[in-house]
């Protein structure tokens, strides 16, 4: 059975959801501190790389799966903490340029520093590789992986709307990221909301790292690095400071990128970016406020 | 700590923003249950007061006292937990929540856990945004904008409530509402800091009202005083 009218098969449209999946989860990490801090956090792939390193290490000590996972999750959200308290707090009064230029630092230097330690072939993050084997579905074989990382995917979404919509955290950090003196003023502590925004983006970070080490077993100093590059612009594709937007931006992406790897022929994959980033370029031109914002509802900087 | 510890007490507050001088050793006081109006023409440093109260201005010199204790020093959002609440200028509703949320917000400044219906006495002031909670609150005309950012204040029971132009663009039959409602806040006993530019109307209304130019407080006027245009413009032009 194929999805003949579009000329695709299951499971290169599971691919496409799955990676749909994932970006829009790496898209709502980006956006979520940029909507309280308004920044742009260029160092999200190198929280990626950090939950990879992290698997991979799981690996090495032969830990059960269950814990190498929670110890990536561990080394993510220490890691993002630590990139908010030493870098981006000091920073937070500083023009956006200031703390954009800062991000970069950071994605170099932990960049560089995973390829000092762990070397240009990196570490292999072997443990969940069975994951890549496939389900059969009536016939249709779907890789195990894809149909978690989109239950997943959909799962965190759900659970971060309610706690968006639902608890006083999120109405707090809603309202920051809408205007954050104002909020302020009105007893919204600044420093829980973005720690809430930068505990939940890592969460995100480690949640795509797990599933990104089954694609991609080798992890190296670039693990997570051009899935962030091309999330980003996803995130722009959608409109950055609007949750739902961001995550459709993201899924975009990531489900446009999941389709090409998968029909492209293999000699010319080193073409995807340049196809995918094409595309973003004519959406842009089209919609320059991004592909889900309504007319007028486009970013708007707040001081 | 005194029992008798004003409400909020300004003792020689100065306010500069780099090289300018906002507000030059103010000194005022506001008692519970009473409310001192602050009038004066623009850029007279009426703003900047409230601003500096909140945390949110530069303060160079002298102390802002709340029942005795300063504030200086204190972030935006230790100040409103401690009982101060603003009515910023131009409201600063959040027009993308709705109305019940925006109330909600109020509650992060709240001290003690509300019990039963924390918006009741919101609602029972303003019974336009009970019909409307479930609206956003960017869908409300400026009047009611206006009542929810006032509202919202209260949400979170302070002792002290700063209002910066409540009145600003309002048409006059709203004006009403907004002063009826301050008189019934004023009765309930909270300590009320108006900023205004309809001086006469200020004037007599409140307690007392002082008139703030280039930042220095030039004269104090009472509900008497409210039919003597020429003190008022007098004190303006100074």
């Amino acid at each position: 059975m194929t999805l003949a009218f579009l000329n695709l098969s299951w499971p290169v449209f599971a691919n496409g959801l799955e990676f749909g999946g994932i970006y829009a989860l790496m898209a709502v990490g980006i956006g979520l501190v940029f909507g309280v801090l308004r920044l742009v956090n260029f160092a999200y792939g190198q929280l990626i790389m950090a939950g990879g390193f992290a698997l991979a290490y799981g690996s090495q000590w032969n830990l059960p799966n269950w814990l190498s996972i929670l110890f990536s999750f561990g080394v993510v959200l220490v890691l993002s903490v630590a990139m908010d308290r030493l870098v981006f707090r000091p920073l937070r009064t500083h023009s956006p340029a200031v703390m954009l230029v800062a991000t970069f630092a950071v994605a170099f230097v932990l960049q560089n520093i995973a390829q000092l330690a762990f070397g240009t072939f990196g570490k292999s993050a072997g443990a969940l590789a069975s994951l890549d084997a496939p389900w059969d579905f009536g016939g249709v074989e779907i890789k195990k992986i894809a149909v978690i990382a989109v239950a997943t995917a959909a799962v965190c979404l759900v659970l971060l709307q309610l706690l968006l919509t639902r608890t006083s955290l999120g109405l707090h950090m809603r309202a920051a990221s809408m205007d954050f003196r104002t909020a302020q003023l009105l007893g919204v502590r600044a420093n829980r909301v973005i720690l809430g925004a930068v505990v939940i983006s890592a969460l995100f970070a480690a949640i795509s790292a797990v599933f990104l080490s089954v694609e991609v077993i080798q992890v190296t100093s670039t693990f997570g690095l051009s899935d962030t590059i091309f999330v980003l612009a996803g995130v722009v594709l959608g409109g950055l400071n609007r949750p739902i937007p961001a995550t459709l931006g993201g899924f975009s992406i990531g489900f446009a990128s999941g389709i090409l790897g998968g029909t492209l022929p293999a000699n010319q994959s080193q073409y995807l970016p340049t196809f995918l980033f094409a595309a973003v370029i004519v959406v842009l031109l089209v919609r320059p406020n991004g592909l889900f914002t309504r007319a007028g509802g486009g970013v708007v900087e707040r001081v | 700590m005194s029992e008798a510890a004003p409400a909020l007490a300004l003792d020689g507050l100065s306010v500069r923003y780099g090289a300018v001088d906002a507000v030059r050793a103010l000194s005022l006081e506001v008692g519970r249950g009473e409310v001192v109006g602050l009038i004066g023409p623009n850029g007279a440093g009426k703003s900047s007061t409230l601003h500096a109260i909140m945390g949110a201005a530069p303060v160079v010199g002298g102390d802002i006292r709340l029942e005795g204790r300063s504030l200086l020093g204190m972030r935006s959002e230790r100040v409103a937990r401690h009982g101060v609440a603003l009515v910023p200028e131009g409201r600063r509703i959040f027009g993308e929540l709705t109305v019940e949320e925006n109330l909600r917000l109020g509650l992060a400044a709240r001290r003690s856990r509300p019990s039963g219906d924390p918006f009741a006495h919101a609602y029972e002031l303003f019974p336009i945004l009970d019909e409307f909670r479930r609206r956003h609150a960017g869908a409300l005309s400026g009047g009611q904008q206006q009542q929810l950012a006032i509202a919202r204040a209260l949400v979170s029971e302070p002792d002290v409530l700063l209002l910066d132009e409540p009145s600003l663009g309002l048409a006059p039959k709203i004006v009403d509402v907004v002063f009826e409602a301050l008189a019934k806040i004023r009765d309930s006993g909270l300590a009320v800091l108006l900023v205004e530019q309809r001086a006469q109307r200020t004037v007599a209304f409140a307690d007392r009202s002082y008139v703030l130019a280039n930042g220095e407080l030039r004269l104090t006027l009472a509900p008497k005083d409210a039919g003597d245009t020429d003190r008022l413009v007098a004190a303006y032009l100074s």
